[in-house]
Parts: C-alpha cells; structure tokens; sequence
C-alpha cells in the first residue's frame, strides 16, 4: 500500500501541466539530439544541460530524464535508419534494425523498439519504486568505511565494463579523483593545483568536462573519419504498424530483454551497455529456427536488445536515487544536476524530498510514455532530421554547447577551460582511452575523499578499518572478485571479442 | 626495445607524465600535523602514517592518488613493450584540422562574446567551425549563421531568460 501511496504522491507531481510540458520538451529535445549520428545518449545530455539551468530541482530533473530517455530512442532510430549506433549499446539494434530496413521493413523495426521500450520502462519504473524504500533502509545502515568501499565497488565496476584495458580504465578513473583535485580542500581551506587562477580555486565545473570530453571530443572524432554517403531510408518507411506475425515474434523477446535488463542496470557499471549486449546474445540463444536469420533483420535481435537497454537505463536509477552512487556517465551527470541545484542525492532525499524523489519516478514512466505517443507519428520529421548535412548540424551544436559552458557561470574562462578538455577528449580517443570512468571519478571525488576521510579519523588513522569491518570487506572483497574475473585470461579474450563487435 | 602497442604506450606515457605532475604538486601542500619530538607518532613510520591518516593534510590524498595513477601507467607502460598486439594498435592519423579548428572556434568565442555580444561572436564561431567539415559553402555558412543567431537568441535570451550579452559594447 505504500508503494500506490508514494506513487500517488509521485504522479501528483508528474502529472501537473508544467511538469508534464517539460518532461514532453526534454523528451522531444533529447530525441532532437539523440537523432543526429554519432552522438550518444551522455554528449546529448551534457548538451542540453543549460536548458535546465534556470529551472526548479524537480522540473530540471524530470526534463533530465526526458531528454535520456528521448536521447536513447533518438539513437534507436538512427541505429535502425542508417546503421550508425550512437552508443555501443545499439550494436545489436543497429546489426538487424538495419537488415530489416533494407527489406523495407523498418517501420515494424521502430515500432518494436519504441513498443518494446515502453513495455521495458514501465515494468522499471515500477521496479525502481518497489526497490527504493528498502535499499534506502539498508543505506541508512552504511558507515563512512561502508560508503567508501561501496564507491570503490561502483567505481571499478565501471571499468570493468569500460572497453579496452581494464589498468587503463582505473587509471582514467584515477585521473578523474585527481582533475576534482584541483579545488580548495575543504578542511584546510588550502586551494589546491589552482596555479594562482582565481576561477580554480572553485574546482572545474562537470558540465565543461563534459561538454568537451564527450560533446566537442565526439565532434571532432566524427569531422576526422571520412564523409560515408551512406543510404537513408525515407522513402521507404511507409507502414508504422508490424504484422501479427512479427507481435508473435517479437514478445518473448521482449519480456526476455526486460527481465535482463531490469537485473543488470542495478549493478555498478551496468546500465543499458551490458544489458543489450546480454540480451542480443541471449536472443540468438534462445530462439530457435528464427524466421528470418539473426544478423539478417531478425525482429528479435531488435526487440530483445531495445527492452534490455531502455529498462536497464530505468533500473540504474536505482543506485543513485537510493545510495547516491551513480552507476554510470548519464547518472553522473543526474548527480552533477543535483548538487548545483543544492540536493544531496543519497539515502535521505526519499524523507527530505519525496515530492522530488517520487515525481521524478513517476516521471520516468510519463516520459516513456510520451516518447511512443509523440514519436511514431513524427518519425517522418526526425528521419527529415537525418538528411540535413552534418556540415550545417555540427556548427550549430559547436554553438549551443559554448553558450551552455558559458552560462553556467557567465565566465569566459570555463570557455576556455572547454577547449583544452575537447583537445584532451580527443587524445583520450585517439589512445583508446575511454573517458566515462573519468566523469564518474571525477564527480565522485568529494563524496569519497569525505566519507574516507571520516572513516580514517573514527579508526584513529588505521587503513585496516576498510577490511576489519564486515559490509565494508564483503564490498572491497566484491570489487577484488571483479577485478580477479576480468582479469582471467579466458575472460579477457572473451571481453575483448564482445567489445570489438563495435 | 620496440613499442608493441602504440596507443597503449602513449597512454601509459600519459598517466605517468600526469601522475608525476600530480605528486610534484602535492609536495607543494601540507601532508598532516607536524610531529613533535617524544610524541608517539615519532616512533615508526606506521605510527606517523596513521597519525596522518586520521589527520589528513591538503596534500595527502592527491599525492596517493597521483602515485598510483603513476604505478597503473608504469604498468601500461611496461605491458606495451612486452605483449605483442593485433597490427601494433596504431593511433593513426590525427584528424588535426578539425581538431585545430574546433579548438581555435570555440577559444575565439570566448574571447569575443563579452565584449561584441552574440550578435558578431555567433558568425564568427558558426563561420570558423564551418572550415573544419569537407566542403565550405559561403552561403549556407551565412544562412546557417542568421538562423543560429536567431535562434539563440530567442531560445537562450528570450526564452529561457539567460543573461548573455546580445549586442557589442558599443550598440549597448
């Protein structure tokens, strides 16, 4: 009763005309975004932060999340129009969507990814709303030590799923702990790295790491390969509706995604990544003498990985909302969100916040909701969307994400500071080196070098604090147990082969 | 000695270079209370270390943490001139136009926008960062630039009621 309780309250929230129009704007937005090729579902979202800046917590929030869930639809529709996955977790959509589209058959492909995602956010939100009280509970049980081990877990659970080397995704996230660094430290008040630059000594702000890792860095990475012509289907979408035939296939796959994805987005690291590449495995498992071959427009190599993806992006909420750890990029930037706006994300928002806490999550299923009754009609506009040239789109986001930096703080300096991050963003690219671990680090950092620093000055300086506590070991023991695992030979090829699929 | 993997190695390379630059500036802030003489924490390093520990300096977490990431690119480092990897992992080619051109826009835009306002510091970056794309033609750039500059205006100004500078100093 308490869960129809809280979701009341929730949907009191969600349901008022001006929580509704900008749920409707971020999904819209994010569509917008998330359409274009090559930008994934983290660059649309560290774009489209200045649009939140003048609003309350709530509304920013429930328009955040809009504009992810529009992002990762946007991007479904690219993957299956022109075969460019944004994000790696489209890789499976991308291969049959693609296939199916060829056969003129995409508009049953966008329609089964868009029903099948909606399907998937529901049953997530309504997982997250029956999670969330307990796991507060269990949160509120959490020391220092705890807290710290458990950001350790999330952390490295984060670069396990990372592509490439597993040493170069912790030390991305080290190099992120260290970039938070530069700030004033808050017991000594000594302002650390800040090279005598006054705007420094304030820490650099998360939206121009983003905004230059992951926007300008995307850019610029797209301007470097060679112009492709590749064939855009417009003509071709003509029938939205799939046949009976491909409901019959296509529904299995998707409770199948659902149920993955729901269990995989909790965990550190996880999300929609590791959920879809699960799910289109699973998939090819599972179905036996498939109508059509996977790989070759297979509707269930759609429908499974899009229910997967999208509740494994509903389920990572979990974490953040419940311990205030984010499990991902997209979350970080949720987090980011959070604390400019004075809201402490963790165990306490659900008592201090609940009009928030509940509005949010009932939002999450308004978005979705919004996403299938708004987009499959306009799929027409966001394919138009897809012919404009690339030569006129990226001036144009180039020009959106400046004047995003700039008024985050109306200082030209964060502007400048953006353009030394898309110059790294790139080197990051270039290297193999992948940048999300960073984000993640970085934006942990105060909460973790506070709830370290707590832990040490209760055990009196003693480092065995970490291990002697039983939560607290059982967590660190976890994170060895990933590590131990990634790191076994036979593992690690696998890993790779899964990686390189993309 | 051959590298075996290039991106590995420049990326270890990195890390160490960044951690190094970390720790020397750690050196720079306090590690903790100073240790008086006949107090326990002058006894043995352990006891001095978790003295500091409890108490910890400005300069104590980012010399740790800038050591490790040092220790992790010594690792990279080292694995890329033992272990053999697919084709050497070449970096290729630096796309350094757009790289350089993006950079240079955005640099630009920052320089100007305060003092000439949106309304000459939005064609200047649309028409900069139009260089870095394959083909460059003046009038989609112009009408590309009009537009932007409307709509930024009415989205970011209008709208949602930012405080941007619209016109140049001396329109003000």
């Amino acid at each position: 009763m308490d869960l129809l309780h809280n979701l009341g309250i929730g949907f009191g929230v969600a349901f008022t005309f001006q929580n509704l129009l900008y749920a409707f704007f971020g999904a819209m937005l994010g569509t917008l975004i998330g359409v274009l090729p090559g930008i994934g579902p983290v660059a649309t979202i560290a774009m489209l932060l200045p649009s939140t800046y003048v609003l309350d917590a709530t509304p920013a929030l429930i328009m955040l999340a809009g504009i992810y869930y529009g992002a990762q639809y946007g991007g479904s529709t690219t993957a299956i129009l022109i075969n460019v996955p944004g994000e790696s977790s489209l890789v499976g959509t991308a291969i049959d969507g693609y296939q199916m589209a060829c056969q003129g058959r995409a508009g049953a492909a966008l329609s089964v990814a868009a029903l099948g995602s909606f399907f998937a956010g529901c049953v997530g939100t309504i997982i997250i709303a029956a999670f969330a009280t307990p796991l507060t509970e269990l949160a509120f049980k959490f020391g220092p030590a705890e807290y710290f081990s458990l950001m350790v877990l999330g952390l490295i659970g984060a670069a396990v799923l990372a592509s490439g080397s597993l040493v170069k995704a912790i030390a991305m996230i080290l190099l992120g702990l260290l970039l938070a660094q530069i700030s004033t430290d808050v017991i000594s008040s000594t302002a650390r790295y800040s090279f005598d630059i006054p705007q420094l000594t304030d820490g650099i702000g998360f939206v121009v790491i983003a905004v230059g890792v992951f926007g300008f860095g995307e850019i610029i990475s797209n301007l470097g390969q060679p112009a492709e012509h590749r064939e855009v289907f417009t003509s071709k979408v003509k029938s939205l509706w799939p046949t009976m035939r491909d409901f019959h296939e296509a529904w299995p796959s998707v409770l199948r995604g659902t149920a993955l994805g729901s269990i995989l987005g909790v965990l550190p690291g996880g999300g929609a990544l590791l959920a879809s590449f699960a799910s289109y495995t699973i998939e090819k498992k599972m179905t036996r003498n498939p109508r059509i071959p996977f790989g070759k427009g297979a509707i269930q190599g759609v429908a499974g990985p899009e229910s997967a993806n999208n509740a494994g992006a509903q389920t990572s909420f979990i974490p953040m909302l419940t311990l205030g750890i984010p499990p991902n990029a997209v979350m970080a930037l949720m987090v980011g969100v959070m604390t400019i706006k004075g809201i402490q994300p963790g165990p306490r928002m659900m008592t201090s916040d609940p009009q928030l806490f509940w509005g949010l999550i009932a939002s999450m299923w308004v978005g979705n909701a919004m996403l299938v009754i708004l987009n499959l009609p306009l799929i027409s506009m966001w394919i138009k969307l897809l012919t404009v040239p690339y030569r006129y789109l990226f001036p144009a986001i180039t020009l959106f994400c400046c004047i995003g930096v700039y008024t985050l703080s109306n200082s030209t300096f964060d502007v400048y500071l953006t353009a030394l991050f898309a110059l790294i963003g790139y080197v990051f690219y270039k290297l193999g080196c992948e940048p999300a671990p960073l984000l993640l680090g970085f934006i942990l950092e105060p909460m973790m070098e506070e709830n370290l620093r707590r832990a040490l000055l209760l055990s009196r300086g003693d480092w065995g604090t970490f291990v002697t506590r039983p939560l607290s070991a059982g967590l660190l023991a976890a994170a060895a147990l990933l590590i131990v695992i990634v790191s076994l030979p036979a593992i690690d090829r696998k890993r790779e082969v899964a990686f390189s699929e993309d | 000695m051959r590298i075996k993997s290039e991106r590995d190695f420049w990326s270890g390379l990195m890390f160490v270079v960044a951690g190094a630059v970390f720790a020397v500036g750690a050196t720079n802030y306090s590690m903790g209370p100073a240790c008086p003489p006949q107090d326990p924490c002058a006894a043995g390093l352990w006891a001095r270390l978790s003295q500091l520990s409890a108490h910890p300096g400005a300069g104590y977490f980012p010399l740790g943490l800038a050591i490790l990431l040092a220790v992790l690119g010594a690792i990279v480092l080292f694995k890329s001139l033992t272990i053999e990897s697919e084709g050497g992992n070449k970096i290729g080619a630096f796309a350094w136009r757009p790289l350089v051109v993006i950079v240079v826009a955005i640099a630009v835009f920052g320089l100007m926008l305060e003092s000439v306002g949106l309304a000459l510091s939005v064609p200047v970056l649309i028409a900069i960062s139009s260089l870095a794309g394959d083909e460059f033609r003046w009038k989609g750039v112009v009408a590309n630039a009009v537009g932007l500059m409307a709509g930024s205006w009415f989205i970011f100004v209008w709208g949602l009621k930012l405080t941007i500078p619209v016109w140049p100093w001396f329109a003000r």
